[in-house]
């Protein structure tokens, strides 16, 4: 199109950059697990690893338990959030806005702190167990651990994704749909299923795909209330971090395992949506109905009984960390103990280290995903494209695959970074850029071409047009999104755990490693400035998108 | 200030697929050019490669002696305005105004003046302080075409500039367009698909099909003398029969299947042979009487009574469909199924060769003689 496209010039040489920065820090380090598990020791070519792991049903199993659970957990939100955005969107019920940032807050918290929070209320020393058990004589038992946990916390984590999706979606009905429908004797229920949920089922097909991934690459909360119920994930982390045995080779067979089945799950979502594809757009949308009667009353008990499950364990966290407590006992009495202890565990560092490192992630990829979005919609060419589909690469990798390829690619000259900052920085960035390069490549899109050209025809050049013309029309697009991957970065767990050591140990981290060690008290502290953290940038967020209603995640 | 554009042999091609194949043209300084065609014929490609943002395959392209084949668009010293506006949607309309000067380094009381004076003549200088979200079409292109004009550039390019305004804002934008070039005397390529607007504020049109320049001329000569049978069908509308031509002792004569003659002093010298030839009568040249007198025979098939002007759609004898365009009369409308005769005005019909590539008539230009 342009006729500075064949002549190489700067943006040529951003392409090669990028295509050098890629190639050493993503696709390097994917191919040494690659290696890892298929080169045997003494520098063989082998699937053993993969058949250790497939003939013996004690590994093997895990992939199994990981599907069950996910699923369990997918449908589960579609269970609770498609008819909780139903009331939203159809009928006006009292104080929405409370209901939908309460939500979001659940779904943006660190990841394992609603398991924590079950584990205090519903475990074996649990608040509610040790009640049941002195007023009714009722033995919980465990049952809080293992598949009905990991259900439970996932499923209150996740849905408010399938409440944001849906939310978008029934929007777009339009409300001649509805009455055409009712004009022709489709009412109630039989309307529901025929005819909302089929315009729809784009929407719930992309969501119930987002459910599923997180769910499956997610690793704090099996790990902590899964106990003997073994997931993918967690045997990952086991096989490399283990206390006893490890063996990084398997690690390594395992990711790959796990890479695949992601991919497999995107591949039958882009079918399966594809087969479903139409365009919609309401002239006309639905107005909100009265909520009246017992239905209304219903349906109030209903949003806010699942909005209270979702985040009253995580208050109960906050009120823990202000009770006296010992070990992982927690004692009669307030005060601030917790937290003063905690100033020995590294609670300034690592707050001072999330920020640091949220900060200095989060430039590089808002930098990396314009400059990315604008090679690949401006400047495409076979180097770009090869650019962005590289770049999307790390949707399917989970967290702690991440964190695996890492270690193994850089834990030597010349590229020694294992234990610094930046081995963190590179393995946030990995993880969150996708999302950002997306919405980056989407909101470009939607600019015209002629805008930059009227500018480069008043005599601007293209760098300075970037800068005053183009990038000033993507901020508002870029900013929301930003926040939120701000909000993923400061509560990321899964390649952190692998990547840590005391010096560049991250609030995150240090909340599960205080759990772990069984200082209950400490952690209780460290969660609710994690907490506290998460909700001042949601509150930001919400601010500067001023409406609730465009969440991207 | 103003340059005379040239275009030598240009060629533009994407991928293998040629779009212009080889088209030259001469633009006179200050005048209001327009390229016209039905989508696809490659005028907004020949717009794009005199601002620079298509490359050129081949040919020479120059503002007044200088060569502008290899400058960046930035360098060119053009206004352009785009179909869509193009307004920055984050800066307000004088910062979009002035953006063109901001990037010129001229000083600040100078951006001011200039600013002010160019929202004055295209009369938004009470929206000087809105958001550009705030205003209607028509004021959005008014801010486009300040902006263009601000930077004092040598020309002016303006690409289907009115094509997103209702009617009503078209017409009235069109007259300030027309009015504001007049004004300014600045050399101006203006791209449309629209024939009337083409004809509303053109100094001269060129009308283009498949890349290739049909006819460039004065509004006045491509509509009463089209240089082929293409300008003639999209430059208003045209019937077309087929006729002979007979030449006898140097003068020629037009003989119609009917046997009604019609005889053509106007015939060019050269072309004075007896041959086959496509006959383009416009609608409104065309005289309906029932009166028996040499004529072509025909029967009303329909009429549309539209005001001032009612129209028929009649059959000739010959089988061919013809429309016909009569000022209304306080008489009643011939009725469908009645045999007229038709009579044509010789001085306004067009003859072309039976291929209909080249106009046979004295005081037309062939699309190749320019």
């Amino acid at each position: 199109m342009n006729a500075g496209t064949k002549k190489f010039d700067l943006w040529s040489v951003i392409k090669l950059l990028f295509v050098g920065i890629f190639g050493l820090f993503l696709v390097y380090p994917l191919f040494n697990i690659f290696k890892e598990a298929v080169i045997s020791p003494d520098g063989h070519f082998t699937l053993e690893q993969f058949v250790k792991f497939f003939s013996d049903p004690y590994y093997s199993m895990t992939i199994w338990n990981s599907l069950k659970v996910t699923v369990a957990v997918t449908l589960g939100c579609l269970l609770i959030g498609v008819p909780f955005s139903y009331f939203y969107s159809f009928y006006r019920l009292k104080g929405t806005k409370f209901l939908f940032i309460s939500s979001l807050l659940c779904c943006m918290s660190a990841p394992f702190i609603g398991a924590y929070s079950w584990i205090m209320l519903l475990g074996r020393s649990g608040v509610v167990t040790k009640f049941l058990k002195a007023a009714f004589g009722i033995k919980l038992g465990s049952s809080i651990y293992g598949f009905s946990g990991i259900v439970l916390v996932q499923v209150l984590k996740f849905y408010p994704l399938v409440l944001i999706y849906m939310n978008g979606a029934f929007r777009n009905i339009d409300n001649s749909l509805i009455e055409a429908a009712e004009n022709m004797g489709c009412t109630g229920l039989k309307r529901f299923f025929k005819i909302v949920i089929k315009l729809t089922m784009p929407t719930l097909l992309a969501a119930a795909l987002l459910v599923f991934m997180r769910a499956f690459a997610d690793f704090g909360t099996p790990l902590l209330i899964g106990e003997g119920y073994r997931t993918f994930t967690v045997e990952i982390y086991n096989q490399y971090m283990g206390e006893n045995g490890t063996d990084h080779s398997f690690a390594a067979a395992i990711s790959i395992l796990a890479v695949a089945v992601t991919a497999i799950i995107l591949l039958i979502q882009k079918y399966a949506t594809n087969h479903y594809k139409f365009s919609m757009s309401a002239l006309h949308p639905v107005e909100k109905k009265k909520a009246t009667g017992i239905r209304g009353i219903l349906m109030h008990v209903y949003c806010y009984g699942v909005v209270a499950f979702a985040i009253l364990p995580q208050l109960y966290i906050i009120y823990l960390s202000f009770r006296n407590c010992k070990g992982s006992i927690f004692k009669e009495g307030y005060s601030l103990n917790n937290y003063i202890s905690g100033l020995d565990k590294y609670l300034f560092r690592s707050i001072g280290n999330t920020l640091v490192f949220g900060v200095i992630s989060l430039i590089i990829i808002i930098v990396f995903s314009i400059l990315i979005a604008y090679i690949v919609v401006r400047r495409a060419n076979v180097i770009s494209n090869a650019i962005d589909v590289v770049a999307t690469i790390p949707y399917v990798i989970p967290g702690a695959v991440v964190g695996i390829a890492m270690i193994i690619s850089f834990n030597k000259k010349p590229l020694n970074i294992v234990g610094t900052m930046w081995i963190m920085i590179l393995a946030l960035v990995i993880r969150r850029i996708p999302y950002t390069i997306r919405s980056a490549t989407a909101t470009l899109m939607s600019i015209p071409m002629s805008i930059e050209e009227a500018s480069v025809s008043l005599g601007t050049s293209k760098m300075k047009t970037l800068m005053k013309v183009t990038v000033p029309m993507m901020a508002s697009g870029i900013t929301s999104g930003a926040i939120l991957s701000w909000v993923a970065i400061i509560t990321e767990l899964s390649s952190g755990i692998i990547l840590y050591n005391n010096k560049n140990i991250t609030l995150t981290v240090a909340t599960y490693v205080q759990i772990v060690r069984g200082n209950y008290g400490v952690a209780c502290a460290f969660a609710t400035v994690l907490t506290v953290f998460t909700v001042i940038s949601m509150i930001i967020y919400l601010l500067v998108s001023k409406s609730e209603d465009n969440v991207k995640l | 200030m103003s340059v005379a554009i040239t275009v030598d042999h240009a060629l533009k091609k994407y991928g293998d697929n040629i779009v212009i194949p080889d088209l030259s043209l001469k633009i006179h300084e200050g005048e209001f050019f327009t390229l016209l065609g039905p989508s696809g014929c490659g005028k907004t490609t020949l717009l794009r490669m005199i601002a620079g943002f298509n490359s050129i395959e081949g040919g020479e392209f120059y503002f007044n002696d200088k060569k502008i084949n290899d400058l960046d668009p930035g360098k060119r010293n053009i206004g352009m305005v785009f179909q869509n506006y193009a307004i920055f949607p984050h800066l307000s309309v004088r910062d979009n105004v002035a953006f063109g000067l901001t990037n010129r380094k001229v000083p600040k009381e100078e951006i001011k003046r200039r600013t002010d004076k160019f929202m004055e003549i295209v009369q938004i200088t009470q929206y000087a302080d809105r958001m550009p979200e705030r205003l209607s079409g028509g004021q959005q292109q008014r801010v486009a075409l300040a902006r263009a004009l601000v930077i004092e550039p040598d020309v002016l390019l303006m690409d289907e500039p009115l094509s997103n305004l209702d009617a009503k804002l078209r017409l009235e934008m069109r007259a300030a367009i027309k009015e504001i070039q007049h004004e300014v005397g600045i050399t101006t390529v203006y791209v449309t698909h629209d024939q009337e607007e083409a004809m509303a504020v053109s100094d001269r049109i060129a009308v283009m099909s498949g890349g290739v320049i049909q006819h460039i001329g004065r509004p006045k000569d491509i509509y009463q003398r089209p240089a082929n049978r293409f300008v003639a069908n999209f430059i208003g509308q045209s019937n077309f029969l087929t006729a002979d031509l007979k030449e006898k002792n140097g003068s020629c004569s037009l003989v119609f299947a009917s046997g009604y003659m019609v005889p053509m002093d106007h015939v060019r010298t050269e072309n004075r042979k007896s041959q086959e030839v496509v006959v383009s009568i416009r609608p409104e040249d065309l005289k309906v009487t029932l009166k028996e007198e040499p004529g072509l025979n025909a029967v009303v098939n329909d009429s549309v009574f539209l005001g001032m002007n009612t129209h028929y759609f009649v059959t000739l004898d010959s089988g061919e469909k013809m429309e016909i365009i009569q000022e209304s009369t306080i008489d009643s409308i011939i009725a469908p199924g009645t045999r007229i005769r038709l009579t044509v005005n010789e001085k306004k019909i067009n003859i072309f060769t039976k291929d209909g590539s080249r106009n046979l008539l004295e005081d037309s230009v062939a699309a190749d003689e320019r």
